[in-house]
């Protein structure tokens, strides 16, 4: 049979969009401004398409209940977490992380967790959003 | 009187590594008489890591998420030969429970990959509509992954002895939901690729590759199916729980009744291998026993056995692009293992690429090569530089290079 695809082409014509437009519906002409706007409440984001339970995100770190143990940093295959000597703590840069979530399965007292935090581009690895201490 | 006499010459045409027309760096040497192609030569080794060399200072459960990103769509079957390596290696069983996931995602990652494969062939003939309706279909197939893996592309799923995420019971109604999705357009789906003009005018008696070469140069997976070869580890030697399943060689005289080994019947062995899958997945759902998921939930005492453990393992596994193959070797006295060997699919389907081109014409190139689904990042393991120049080891050099290697392990 001759052109099997005509047909789904001419239903894809009065479909809307499958694609959910994030941040903006539209580009706005000025990035920092709309960002600078957002910040000041004055434009609204399109939100994102919500994360599936169990997602794994953006590490969140119970500090209190650490105990120093170093598991965690001996089963990290990025190496993305360091030991602060002096405070018996840990600290993870997340421009390292490869979000395997290892670390929370060996975490003896269960301090470390997966969150839905997804957004974790930055210019400088070292910002303060991407170091979780 | 002296007749004029012209003599025809061939030409070369150097193709990549970095090429419009290539996903991945690779380097194709053609020897062309007008528009016929001639001779082909391939040249690899642009994009070696040196994974190996790094997993080696790491231990086991780090190398995990390491052969996780050897290739970036095959991001379950190459952590699941290590596993299954060190499992070898260790003697270390795996709860049913677990093997029957396995297979979950194993065949999960094959309607992904096959699909991937499926709109990227479309896009090489220049058909990019249907490279939007089959990447519609696998965006489902990734939306399930994100809900049982937690991400969309590198699972990290496993781990030695067992899985880390189970499949609960609230969650088999979407498993359900997405394969009956996948199944009402299966049939569009193999109606646009079977049927269309536009597939069979590129793809029938475009790069054949006969049963006897096949068999020669051990093709693998796919591509070694569609010349007829009855060749896959499932069935072979059955892993995981496959041996539990009912299921058969997919070779393309199942649909047409012949094998001719072209693009379009490797075509049909991917279509039949979809269907396959989603018939697996659905019956491993079904039959999910109940059980552990891992056989020692303590990491640092898994370690700790496997540092005390002296021993080598393979693990084999079969990839949606074929046979893959992880040698792992512990001393017994480290963590780190003391060698690790990978051998991708695509290293075996490289040079059936030579029968399958000689004889085409330019403009086919694409379609033939991308006929394997070959993946270079996967395939380039080793690359010997000396002093910046790049050069070949013949057997009897590497004969004297392997003696001298004895010699200096015997001091």
């Amino acid at each position: 049979m001759g052109f099997s695809m005509l047909g789904p082409v001419f239903k894809q014509m009065f479909k809307k969009p499958w694609t959910n437009k994030f941040p903006a519906k539209y580009q706005p002409n000025n990035t920092t401004k709309y960002l600078a706007d957002v910040a000041a409440g004055k434009a609204k984001i399109n939100p994102p398409v919500p994360t599936p339970e169990g997602f794994r995100g953006k590490i969140q770190y119970d500090k209190e209940k650490c105990i120093g143990c170093k598991l965690c940093m001996k089963v990290c295959p990025c190496g993305a977490i360091e030991f602060k000597e002096k405070e018996k703590k840990i600290k993870i840069y997340l421009a390292r992380c490869c979000f395997c979530s290892q670390c929370n399965d060996v975490c003896p007292t269960k301090c470390l967790s997966m969150g839905d935090e997804f957004l974790l581009a930055g210019a400088d690895p070292y910002e303060k959003d991407l170091v979780v201490e | 009187m002296a007749e004029k006499q012209t003599t025809k010459t061939t030409y070369q045409i150097p193709i990549g590594p970095i090429h419009p027309a290539l996903k991945e760096p690779v380097m194709f040497e053609f020897e062309i008489d007008g528009e016929r192609i001639i001779d082909v030569d391939v040249q690899l080794g642009h994009v070696h890591r040196a994974i190996e060399w790094t997993g080696m200072r790491r231990n086991p459960i780090q190398i995990i998420y390491l052969a996780e990103r050897i290739c970036g769509i095959c991001s379950f079957v190459h952590p699941f030969a290590f596993v299954r390596a060190v499992e070898n290696a260790c003697d270390i069983e795996v709860p049913e429970r677990a093997n029957y996931l396995r297979v979950v995602h194993g065949e999960l990652e094959r309607i992904a990959s096959h699909m991937l494969w499926a709109g990227v062939a479309a896009h090489e003939i220049g058909f990019d509509s249907v490279l939007y309706l089959t990447w519609e279909m696998r965006e489902k197939v990734l939306d399930l992954t994100e809900i049982l893996t937690g991400n969309r592309v590198t699972k990290a799923i496993l781990t030695i002895g067992g899985i880390r995420r189970d499949i609960t019971e609230d969650l088999k109604p979407k498993i359900a939901e997405t394969m009956k999705y996948l199944k009402d357009n299966y049939k569009h789906l193999a109606h646009v690729y079977l049927d269309d003009k536009t597939f069979k005018l590129r793809s029938q008696n475009c790069g054949i590759l006969t049963y006897e070469d096949a068999l020669k140069l051990c093709a693998v997976g796919p591509t070694t199916r569609a010349s007829g070869v009855k060749k896959d580890v499932r069935v072979d030697q059955p892993y995981a729980a496959y041996s539990d399943f009912d299921m058969d060689y997919m070779t393309p005289d199942k649909l047409t009744g012949e094998v001719n080994g072209d693009v379009y019947d490797r075509i049909i062995t991917r279509l039949l291998e979809v269907k396959q899958s989603i018939e697996l997945i659905e019956q491993a759902v079904d039959q999910l026993p109940a059980g552990d998921l891992v056989s020692e939930p303590k990491i640092p005492k898994l370690l700790n056995y496997i540092k005390k453990t002296a021993g080598e393992g393979i693990g084999r596994d079969e990839a949606p692009r074929g046979e893959v193959i992880h040698y792992v070797k512990f001393d017994g006295e480290h963590e780190e293992p003391y060698t690790w060997k990978v051998r991708a699919s695509t290293y075996n389907n490289i040079l059936p690429w030579i029968p399958m081109l000689k004889g085409e014409q330019i403009a086919d190139i694409p379609i033939v090569a991308a006929s394997t689904d070959p993946c270079m990042s996967c395939t380039n393991r080793v690359t010997v530089i000396d002093q910046n120049k790049r050069y070949m080891l013949d057997k009897e050099q590497l004969h004297k290079l392997s003696v001298q290697k004895t010699r200096r392990l015997m001091k």
